[in-house]
């Protein structure tokens, strides 16, 4: 955007002089300098009166001005035209969409600074601007006065992009070469990281789709890399998410040519991610830890990074591409994720690319879309899951903290996968764990749950695909699926899921899975009896059970969220874990673990969501909250402790939770739509 | 010159309507974004907003008929409305829309349905005193430049 607003300045900026040519104060300012005369602003408001006067006095400024009365139509506007706009002006209370929740989208897909407005002037409201990223806050009426400033908002973005930029230089070469994606896809839009084309480093089939469109940016980006966000989560955990500020973080990291810029960035995705996981301002620090947990470093982040970090994950191949290619290739069928991906894995990526137009917008109703895609992943596996398990899975993965994984678990997962998958859901999140059980006895589980679960993030599926879809959207809730899309998904996949979570390279987990297969056989027959694909629950009750310590990590989080909120989901909740039931893992295993697996994903669920998406949900917060903590949780524990040994699923879920992790990050284009759990095609 | 009684008149119209309370500085702020591309700026953006809100308004209306009142419901829309009105500087109104929203906080039906009448009164004088103004501004308006003093 950077370098276009130069451009269109100067365009915007004569042409804007010549209109008011015979104004002398325009032609004056166009005389002296363009800039700020023609900045192209986007505003969106409901009322028909502000957004009159509003246009006009935006006219005034010289400014060049789109008026949208709905954030719907503001955030497709955006979309299809990445650049054409360099700050958005935004009404908080808005009929068809939260402004908060457009605020997030804009900021993970499209990086524009943002605006909030509002005839509130309350502290908390003006604070709830401040913690999801906007730039400014502005109380109505809007005099014209505060106008004429906001220039200053897009200058000092441009300034720390370009600042990322040059020092992202010796980032980006070392990510590279981890990733081994095709080409940096430096262009990756609005993510200050190239998660995308981290991502692509295992040329995932999907990948390209994403991330072409979401290479819109210019300029190269710091490119996260699954192990730099692993390097990052690993040192905001290390300070405590209270304490971690951008300076302390990149001393920590050491990591040279990384600028404190690029980690301020970063580390404010991260934030909204996690906040949006947990809903609950208190949770970064809980995130953190379960994020952090040993493997999952890199799925902490995976909250911030939202979609971006899933695709990112998935798209750096973090997640062992041959894991992933043997995911994909065991019956995930297409890897990529988008509808009915066979990547699961990738799906879950998703979870964490808020992008995910579905998710956003239908937050409810969308994810089921989403979930679709995400389910496909899983599709390889012929799990009879319906889209709903694969809901419920993805809650369960997005409680993995957006787990990429989910991803891969909506996958396709083919029966193959399963096995695979479920591995690598294990390490991702609980919500993994389902859809790798899934994976064990047959693809089946994966399927569209099992794989959904991870991609989607969680997405609101739960409740019903939208539920799910809804976990994906927020935070990376894919974890849960990933481990099992992860498996079939190769790695690079990332970039199958649609749109959703990042595609299986994310996971780190999947590395590990693809010598689980073992793992699958077990799941198989576990699963055999259920096809559903309970909701990544399922699969981390089955898994669990051979692990009990995941399933704890995962309730801790869960159980956080999982009180306040796992009433609310519990409808939701409901028919996914019924799904799981259904799947008929083995009981004994589960119930121990089921239990926990059910917290978990019930609070995976909500917290899923990400505060905008699992409102649609359940209210919200409840799931953001519990994914955030589920995810966290699961993340660290599940890659080992999820999968029995004879699963390997553990292995599996390490590495895609590894790989998510570090995905995550990444950026990612987000366009994926489908990684994110709302892909999943429920 | 014969617009200068006009241009009078709506001088003292303009200033009862401040001195009175009815509006306040933001609708100056819409005077000043009247030009010569929007001669009517200021007339076009108020009845935008007399029709808008008269929406809003039958909202809150359907919305007080229903018993137990949704206070959440009320509170929001009358939330909608006063940034409207606050955005033409429709004073008396925003401050009654401000008092209404109390009652709904503290859940007051009785308050609110007071309050509610009150700014529909208010709602309704505004209106017709700036329907008056603008007539006279329409007659004034033009000669505005021509008629302004050397």
């Amino acid at each position: 955007m950077n370098s276009s607003i130069g451009k269109a300045y100067m365009s915007t900026a004569s042409s804007s002089a010549g209109r008011k040519a015979g104004d002398a104060a325009a032609a004056a300012a166009a005389a002296a300098d363009q800039f700020p005369a023609g900045l192209r602003v986007l505003v969106v408001d409901d009322d028909p009166t502000c957004l009159m006067i509003l246009e006009k006095m935006l006219r005034t400024c010289l400014y060049e001005v789109t008026k949208c009365n709905r954030a719907e139509t503001a955030l497709s506007m955006l979309r299809e035209n990445k650049n054409g706009f360099d700050v958005v002006i935004s009404d908080v209370h808005m009929p068809d969409m939260d402004g908060f929740k457009l605020l997030e989208h804009i900021g993970l897909e499209m990086d524009l600074p943002v605006i909030m407005m509002s005839a509130d002037d309350g502290k908390h409201v003006v604070m709830k601007g401040v913690t999801h990223g906007a730039c400014d806050y502005l109380i109505k009426p809007v005099r014209i006065e505060a106008l004429k400033n906001i220039w200053q908002h897009v200058v000092r973005k441009r300034k720390n992009e370009w600042k990322d930029f040059e020092q992202s230089g010796s980032v980006e070469e070392g990510d590279r070469q981890l990733k081994q994606s095709e080409d940096a896809d430096y262009s990756s839009s609005a993510n200050e990281g190239n998660w995308k084309s981290s991502k692509r480093r295992k040329d995932d089939e999907d990948e390209t789709d994403e991330r072409d469109d979401t290479s819109s940016l210019k300029k190269p980006r710091v490119v996260w890399s699954v192990e730099l966000h692993q390097q990052f989560v690993a040192a905001v955990n290390q300070l405590g998410i209270d304490k971690a500020v951008p300076k302390k973080i990149l001393e920590l990291m050491n990591v040279p040519g990384l600028t404190r810029e690029n980690v301020a960035s970063h580390l404010q995705k991260y934030r909204l991610y996690l906040r949006r996981l947990s809903g609950v301002s208190q949770h970064p620090g809980n995130l953190n830890n379960s994020f952090m947990s040993p493997q999952e470093a890199t799925f902490g982040p995976l909250s911030s990074l939202s979609g971006l970090d899933l695709q990112t994950l998935a798209a750096t191949g973090q997640l062992p591409a041959q894991s992933l290619v043997t995911l994909q290739s065991s019956g995930l069928g297409r890897p990529t994720g988008k509808s009915g991906i066979p990547m699961p894995l990738i799906d879950q990526r998703n979870i964490f690319s808020f992008e995910n137009p579905k998710l956003r917008f239908g937050e409810g109703q969308q994810q089921h879309v989403n979930n679709n895609k995400q389910m496909n992943l899983l599709h390889g596996i012929p799990t009879t899951m319906e889209p709903k398990q694969l809901a419920g899975l993805h809650h369960g993965a997005q409680s993995m903290g957006n787990m990429n994984m989910q991803v891969a678990s909506h996958g396709s997962q083919s029966s193959q996968n399963n096995p695979l998958l479920m591995q690598m859901a294990q390490p991702q999140a609980r919500g993994q764990m389902l859809n790798d059980s899934s994976l064990g006895h047959a693809p089946r589980l994966l399927s569209p749950m099992g794989q959904p679960m991870l991609s989607n993030g969680i997405a609101a599926n739960v409740p019903t695909r939208n539920g799910i879809q809804e976990n994906i959207r927020a935070p990376s809730y894919n974890p849960v699926p990933q481990t099992s899309s992860m498996l079939n998904f190769p790695m690079n996949h990332a970039s199958e899921l649609p749109g959703n979570s990042y595609p299986l390279g994310s996971t780190p987990g999947i590395s590990s899975l693809t010598p689980k297969v073992a793992f699958r056989e077990d799941v198989n027959s576990d699963i055999k009896g259920s096809v559903g694909f309970l909701p990544s629950y399922d699969i981390f009750n089955d898994l669990d059970h051979h692990k009990p310590q995941n399933w704890e990590l995962q309730n801790v989080g869960m159980t956080f969220d999982a009180s306040q909120h796992s009433n609310s989901l519990q409808g939701n909740l409901n028919h996914a874990q019924s799904v799981l039931v259904q799947q008929g893992f083995s009981s004994g295993q589960m119930n121990g673990q089921n239990r926990s697996a059910t917290v978990v994903s019930k609070t995976m669920f909500s917290s899923g969501d990400s505060t905008g998406h699992v409102n649609a949900q359940n209210g919200n917060q409840p799931l953001n909250s519990l994914l955030v903590d589920g995810t966290v949780r699961v993340k660290s524990e599940t890659p080992t402790n999820l999968y029995p040994d004879d699963f390997g699923q553990e292995d599996l879920m390490s590495a895609l939770l590894k790989q998510q992790d570090v995905i995550a990050p990444a950026e990612h284009e987000f366009d994926f739509d489908g990684y994110s759990l709302d892909n999943i095609p429920v | 010159m014969e617009r200068n009684p006009m241009r009078r008149q709506l001088q003292t119209m303009r200033k009862s309507l401040f001195d009175q309370g009815h509006l306040d500085e933001q609708f100056v702020q819409l005077e000043e974004l009247q030009d010569d591309a929007n001669p009517n700026f200021v007339e076009e953006v108020v009845t935008l907003y007399y029709r808008d809100s008269a929406r809003i308004i039958l909202n809150i209306e359907q919305a007080l008929e229903r018993k137990p009142f949704d206070f959440n419901k009320l509170d929001a829309y009358m939330h909608q409305f006063k940034g409207s009105s606050s955005s033409i500087g429709a004073k008396k109104v925003k401050a009654e829309s401000t008092v209404f929203r109390e009652y709904c906080r503290s859940r007051n039906g009785e308050g609110c349905m007071r309050s509610f009448q009150q700014l529909k009164k208010e709602y309704a004088t505004l209106r017709r005193k700036l329907e008056a103004y603008f007539q006279v501004a329409r007659q004034a308006g033009p000669m505005e430049t021509a008629c302004r003093p050397k």
